[in-house]
């Protein structure tokens, strides 16, 4: 079969009778159309805005202004805040790898009760709201927090908070992406390496972490891609003191209107996302390496001896600590009224008395849930069109567009909603008015992940299962209907999850471009927090809580269907 | 129905005939992936209600030349025609063949009586002729209490046996089997062909089946093909080629090994093992030589000496191999009670029966 589809990929230049010309004509043809899509959105709302926005800050009088770089990266203010983006990220992901391969393993090979919901729970954080764990941290660690009265210590102000949110944040990408494939490799891989003379550990070392590692590395990239890019959480908790590259965008954009330095920061953030992605799709490609991979369900087993249930007891602590108590302390303080526990705060959301709305906070969970709805309508045409033109691998240009999905992901979400706000309010796309603009730039951040969750399950199709619904007289469309569809409608079901969470949560582009009178809940949130007074800082608090509790029933959804596969993510 | 010999004696003693009205024609048929030529300029007839079988190393273009003619695969020169029509424009799922798959490649989503009623329903048949057809063929195969079964609940001939009802129910005019029996164990194996091919014949079905078992060909086909490298190496009746192997190739690939450099003058061959005796009416000159296993006769008095290196039971008799004091190795077929003991030195001699002149 490989043989085939290299003879396809050579196609052009191997000379071929018509017959087979005008097969990979047609495939050819079909891979085109499905890839039109997918392409022309990525053209108009995120390569179309972007270049726009670098643009409007390098071309001035007339003439590009190359020199604004060298100016700008010669900036000793700019040089801080690429050193510390750089710094926090790779200490984040180190911190990350550290506190979450031990839940990895846990999660992949130990059998507890509870360990389903649990690994549902540790999830939560990810498709949370960066604003949301921003405000949990600072329920937690800031002014009155829960560390400031049991202790005394604040660490709102230090970049232990933003370290210890990161790890939070990303603790479930390495328990997903490593833990997974942790789950299938066959034990008896290490049990022929024992009987071959291998102690425990070096069996593990010899043979199971070099099949891990690709994974690994994938996961910690994957970390240090979100740490990098990071902007809410730095926001929240970062003050004054620290500011990341993406921050700092937000800054020159918002607030110093310094445009030609917000597209060299832009640029800059680009390129760097460009070499991590490169990066990554190298190392998953490697992952694809031949590996014995079996039924997760066989080989977890009951913790045995000392050392396991000590680890176990270790991970749950950690699990315990660092996410349960973050998000249960932003519940308890949504309820936690100047006038003893109640539902104030709650009730406060229902009125437009603070002022600091047009309309009721609570109404912007209305708004929040038709976005995202729109959203992930769109990100799974968008994803599934284009996962379905991946799937039939090919070369180069396929890879080339492969990575260029990925790139939403780690472009500065701010350059995206500005370029939203300067390149779409004039014909041929004049959405200004659109309350459209907001689903759109929510369906840009997840359509990655329905080409993530979409691609490994419709590559494990076997291509003979198509070819013998077609030999028993399927046409294309019904072998698609009829094969395909069925087997991969749970990473269907997944991927809209994932994407409805993503959109819900998105918050770097929206507060951008929400009209005021129709924002959505995590801008709402910002905006509470951005304010003084209990009132406003417990009413963010329950917006968060109402936030959270959607996510996770979300993700409590998900977390029934996905009963197998890992996914890339 | 007719009976299947009937068939098969105007299918192969008139072969122009059968030309004329073949059901499938491969016409210089082509594949290359890349620098290699899987399928190389290969003409084949296969006639109405006959079953060839294909028989072949791995990677000798027999998987290639069924995808081939399902349309999976696309010809780089040459034409597939099916009922005399040219198949290039027509895809896979209106060439009205069948094709069963190796690993049978079952719809795991659906449950038995879905797989078997997918081909018909592509075919718009109604519902109740569906669900009589499907009764029919899960009774033919027997599984007549299947239909609701999953797929993961079968054994290996259960889904061998559901794989083949599928491939059926739409009434393929051409049945392809890929390696049908391929992993299922011996003794299922010997008795599923017997059964398959009853079942063929009663039911005047055209099969193309690819093996590379000769057991499972011999016992299956009306004719067998050999191919080598992308080429047809031989073509006949089991029995033709069983006894005539066309060359060297073939005849090793049957698992004969006694071939030895020949020249025959005036009805013996001088080989390295001494003179044989060869058929009447073998031309002379230098050629290789194949003396069959049941062709070489053990006796005390045998004039070429050899030692008995190796002894294998193989049912009703034992295969002795034999290192004679000259020349290549030797196998015989002994009676189990008379085979002589491992390190033993015994005479053989030559039954001409059994000696074959292979050509070129």
């Amino acid at each position: 079969m490989s043989a085939l589809r290299a003879a396809y990929d050579r196609g052009t230049r191997t000379p071929r009778g018509t017959g087979a010309a005008a097969g990979g004509v047609r495939r050819a043809g079909v891979r085109a159309a499905l890839m039109a899509l997918p392409l022309l959105f990525f053209a108009a709302f995120f390569a179309y805005p972007v270049g726009a926005i670098v643009t409007r800050g390098l071309h001035q009088g007339g003439s590009w202004q190359f020199g604004r770089i060298a100016d700008v990266a010669g900036d000793a203010g700019i040089r801080h805040v690429l050193w510390f983006t750089c710094w926090q990220a790779a200490a984040s992901t180190g911190l990350t790898l550290l506190v979450a391969l031990p839940g990895a393993y846990a999660f992949a090979r130990l059998d507890f009760p509870g360990r389903r919901l649990l690994r549902a729970v540790v999830t939560v954080p990810f498709v949370l709201p960066t604003v949301v764990a921003g405000s949990a941290f600072l329920a937690l660690l800031g002014r009155d927090g829960f560390t400031d009265s049991l202790f005394g210590v604040r660490l709102d102000t230090s970049v232990w908070a933003i370290l210890i949110a990161h790890v939070f944040f990303n603790y479930a990408v390495v328990v997903r992406t490593v833990g997974g494939l942790w789950a299938q490799l066959d034990p008896a891989q290490e049990e022929a390496a024992r009987m071959l003379g291998a102690s425990r550990f070096a069996a593990w070392r010899r043979v199971t972490l070099p099949a891990l590692g690709p994974s690994v590395a994938a996961a910690a990239l994957m970390v240090f891609l979100f740490t990098f890019t990071s902007f809410g959480v730095i926001q929240v908790l970062g003050g004054p003191m620290y500011s990341t590259l993406e921050v700092e965008i937000y800054r020159q954009t918002a607030e110093v209107f310094d445009l030609p330095t917000a597209a060299v920061l832009t640029l800059l953030q680009f390129a760097a996302v460009a070499a991590i992605l490169a990066l990554h799709g190298w190392t998953v490609r490697r992952r694809e390496s031949a590996l014995r991979l079996v039924d997760p369900a066989l080989t977890a087993h009951r913790p045995r001896g000392a050392a396991e249930r000590t680890l176990l007891g270790a991970v749950l602590a950690v699990v315990g600590v660092l996410i349960l108590l973050p998000l249960g302390v932003l519940v308890a303080r949504s309820f936690d009224t100047p006038s003893g526990y109640g539902l104030a705060f709650y009730r406060a959301l229902g009125s437009t008395d603070g002022g600091t709305f047009s309309v009721a906070p609570w109404q912007t969970v209305g708004n929040s849930l038709r976005f995202a709805a729109i959203a992930t309508v769109i990100a799974l045409a968008v994803g599934g069109l284009a996962a379905a033109a991946l799937v039939r691998r090919a070369g180069r240009l396929v890879r080339g567009f492969d990575a260029l999905l990925m790139l939403p992901l780690g472009t500065s979400a701010v350059t995206v909603g500005f370029g939203f706000l300067i390149a779409l309010d004039k014909p041929p796309l004049d959405l200004r008015d659109s309350w459209l603009l907001v689903p759109l730039a929510q369906a840009l951040v997840g359509t990655p992940f329905v080409v993530r969750v979409m691609l490994p399950v419709l590559r494990a199709v076997d291509e003979r299962l198509r070819e013998a619904a077609a030999v028993l007289g399927a046409s294309p469309w019904r072998v698609w209907r009829e094969v395909e569809l069925p087997l991969v409608s749970r990473a269907v079901a997944i991927a809209a999850g994932f994407a409805f969470a993503v959109s819900l949560g998105e918050f770097g582009a929206t507060v951008f471009i929400a009209r005021p009178d129709d924002p959505t809940l995590p801008v709402a949130v910002a905006r509470l927090l951005g304010r003084a007074g209990a009132l406003n800082y417990g009413q963010a608090m329950a917006l968060s809580t109402v936030l959270m509790v959607v996510c996770a029933a979300s993700l409590l959804v998900l977390e029934s269907l996905r009963t197998t596969g890992s996914g890339e993510l | 129905m007719t009976t299947r010999t009937t068939h098969t004696a105007r299918a192969t003693a008139d072969a122009a005939e059968a030309a004329d009205t073949a059901l499938l024609r491969l016409d210089a048929a082509t594949v290359r992936f890349g620098a290699r030529t899987a399928l190389d300029a290969v003409d084949l007839d296969v006639a109405e209600h006959e079953i060839v079988s294909v028989l072949g190393p791995s990677g000798s273009g027999k998987s290639t030349l069924l995808r081939a003619v399902a349309g999976l695969t696309a010809l780089d020169d040459g034409r597939v025609l099916l009922g005399g029509a040219d198949q290039r424009d027509v895809p896979a799922h209106r060439r009205g063949v069948g094709l069963m798959f190796q690993d049978h490649q079952l719809f795991p989503q659906r449950d038995v009586g879905g797989n078997v009623g997918f081909g018909p329903r592509m075919h718009k048949a109604p519902r109740e002729q569906r669900q009589r057809r499907v009764a029919e063929l899960l009774d033919l195969v027997g599984l007549p209490d299947a239909q609701t079964r999953a797929v993961a609940t079968l054994s290996g001939g259960e889904q061998q046996r559901v794989a083949l009802a599928r491939a059926l129910a739409p009434e393929p005019r051409l049945l392809m089997l890929d390696e049908p029996l391929g992993q299922l164990d011996r003794s299922l194996r010997e008795r599923l062909v017997v059964e398959l091919r009853q079942l063929f014949g009663r039911l005047g079905t055209t099969v193309l089946a690819v093996t590379h078992d000769q057991g499972e060909a011999f016992a299956l086909a009306d004719r067998v093909v050999l191919m080598r490298e992308g080429r047809i190496a031989q073509s006949g009746t089991p029995l033709e080629v069983w006894q005539h192997p066309a060359d060297e190739f073939v005849a090793r690939f049957l698992g004969f090994d006694a071939i030895a450099d020949a020249v025959v003058a005036g009805g013996t061959a001088v080989t390295d093992w001494g003179r044989l005796p060869v058929p009447a009416g073998t031309p002379d000159g230098p050629c290789r030589l194949l003396v069959r296993p049941t062709g070489v006769l053990l006796s005390a008095e045998g004039a070429l000496r050899c030692e008995v290196i190796a002894r294998t039971f193989r049912g009703g008799h034992v295969a002795v191999r034999l290192r004679p004091e000259r020349g290549p190795l030797l196998e015989a077929e002994c009676a189990l009670r008379a085979a002589p003991r491992e390190g033993a030195t015994v005479g053989v001699d030559f039954d001409p029966e059994d000696v074959v002149v292979l050509p070129g």
